[in-house]
């Protein structure tokens, strides 16, 4: 694929940032028409659970996408998209507090303890926070790339959470959450069989290559 | 004593509420699809016939509570015959023929007989029975069902001395509920009570909601109505009714027994093995509500389960 010129990745960017932003949206829109059906808290709750899983799999998916279209630039879009992954984790985790538990800090940690779609739903959660946090340039800067690298492999981990929550929470039907396992494990597989390849191609120490 | 005019216009006939609500919408996909000349559209019913029924006596059972609106009492449903979305069957079960219906009657009876869902409307006076219903996922409304104690009919078949138990039974037809062409549960859906909580005068056999026949989303014709179980206890469409010795193998039980026992009193102190029931979202309300001992019905239910273990028996 052709690099796209700097002033053109601006203008892609941007497009991206008012997609992310639009089932968001679509949601503020809906609660001020009343157009959330009959339980609104389960529609916003379960409409952000899934854009987080959604957003989480496409940055997933950036790596894989930018060595098979040879489209280097697409790294560009990573940071916004996981960024995206942890703004609706944010609302997500807000309407629960809020509208579940009201506040109710004994609830919310009895919850976390003893439900376990709601141990590893928070888990991810509170593993995505350093990752936002170091998500800025300068950030990586201080990390240094190799210590950054290791910090932000760790959402290959909330991925496989953030699938485990969804599964966990469904009462019988689990056809939804096994699409989105599928899909999280031909990304995780991609990088395994990378991984290989690598190895089988260059046995002697391999050059320390930007990937994750 | 009011005598009811034989009516000329079958209740079948009668245009539901939820059709004529959207009526511009139908005229408008039966143009489109070229049908203006008069043929009638062959793959929906005249979806659930909305006749009125009257009279309704009222009941002391009823609460005062705030109703749920008819809106979403029609329109968010756990009724995976047709789709596992709570919108799916307010979309799907205009395939529901109701009429004709019928319900059989069999097993550790003296009188078996097959009753037609005419007949089973006029069994006894229809009562009002405004209920609390608690869905076993943590949401709950407030429903005028119509109906009458199911004890009504179960004393016309007399059951032996050895039904101890009561199976309900639900139609099994894939065609006209293409749910059942997924196996999420076992299908039919089978469902059942003990014979106290079957003669329990809560217990009502019901055909209607808010003062109509019940629409299909909700378990037309015919469904049972238990306020003090979780809502899957409360078997809807029902085909058959048995009397048994043997506790009845029910769907949910069947499907997850670790999770779903027979008896599923809402019981707030014995949580669903992955999520807890101490608390439920009363449609309408934004925040939680604690939930109440047997959905609030402890008064009347609690001494059938003197002495038991309801961690054990759940």
């Amino acid at each position: 694929m052709k690099q796209p010129k700097p002033e053109h990745i601006k203008w892609i960017k941007a497009a991206v940032f008012a997609l992310c932003l639009v089932p968001f949206s679509r949601l503020v829109w809906r609660a001020f028409a009343g157009t959330l059906g009959v339980n609104p808290i389960e529609t916003i709750t379960h409409s952000t659970g899934w854009w987080t899983l959604a957003f989480l799999l496409i940055t997933l998916s950036v790596t894989p996408l930018r060595r098979l279209l040879e489209a280097p630039w697409l790294l560009r879009l990573r940071r916004m998209l996981g960024l995206f992954a942890f703004f609706y984790v944010c609302v997500h985790f807000t309407i629960w507090l809020v509208f579940d538990h009201f506040f109710d800090w004994r609830a919310v940690a009895a919850d976390i303890a003893k439900r376990p779609y709601i141990t590893v739903g928070f888990t991810a959660f509170a593993l995505l926070i350093p990752l936002a946090a170091t998500s800025t340039n300068a950030m990586v800067r201080r990390l240094g790339a190799a210590q950054w690298q290791r910090l932000h492999r760790f959402v290959y981990l909330i991925g496989i959470l953030g699938v485990l929550h969804f599964l966990w929470l469904v009462k019988k039907d689990i056809r939804e959450p096994m699409v989105f396992a599928a899909i999280l494990a031909v990304l995780l597989g991609v990088r395994v069989l990378y991984r290989l390849r690598q190895k089988r191609t260059a046995p002697v120490a391999a050059p320390r290559s930007q990937t994750a | 004593m009011l005598i009811r005019k034989p009516a000329d216009i079958l209740p079948s006939e009668i245009t539901s509420r939820a059709v004529y609500a959207r009526r511009r919408e139908f005229i408008k996909s039966a143009a489109a699809l070229g049908l203006a000349a008069g043929l009638s559209p062959v793959a929906i019913q005249p979806a659930a016939a909305a006749a009125k029924l009257a009279p309704l006596a009222k009941s002391a059972f009823s609460t005062d509570e705030k109703m749920t609106p008819f809106e979403a009492v029609t329109t968010y449903n756990n009724f995976y015959e047709f789709g596992t979305g709570k919108e799916d069957p307010s979309r799907r079960a205009g395939s529901l023929r109701t009429r004709p219906w019928t319900v059989k009657i069999d097993g550790e009876v003296k009188k078996p007989r097959t009753f037609d869902i005419e007949e089973l409307l006029k069994l006894a006076p229809l009562e009002e029975r405004i209920y609390r219903m608690r869905c076993v996922e943590g949401w709950s409304m407030v429903i005028p069902w119509i109906g009458y104690p199911l004890s009504e009919l179960i004393k016309r078949v007399e059951p032996t001395g050895n039904a101890r138990f009561v199976e309900f039974t639900t139609l099994l037809d894939p065609v006209q509920m293409p749910g059942q062409k997924v196996g999420v549960l076992d299908w039919p859906y089978i469902e059942g009570l003990r014979m106290d909580e079957a003669m329990h005068s809560l217990t009502i056999l019901t055909v209607g909601l808010y003062g109509e026949v019940l629409p299909n989303q909700n378990g037309a014709p015919v469904r049972v109505v238990v306020p003090w179980k979780y809502g899957f206890k409360s078997a809807k469409s029902i085909v058959r009714i048995r009397f048994t010795a043997e506790m009845p193998k029910t769907a949910w039980m069947v499907a997850v027994p670790s999770e779903y026992g027979f008896y599923s009193n809402v019981n707030p102190k014995v949580d669903h093995p992955r999520w807890s029931q101490a608390k439920e979202r009363r449609i309408g309300d934004l925040l939680k509500r604690e939930t109440l001992m047997f959905n609030g019905y402890g008064d009347q239910v609690a001494g059938l389960y003197a002495g038991m273990d309801l961690r054990k028996y759940f």
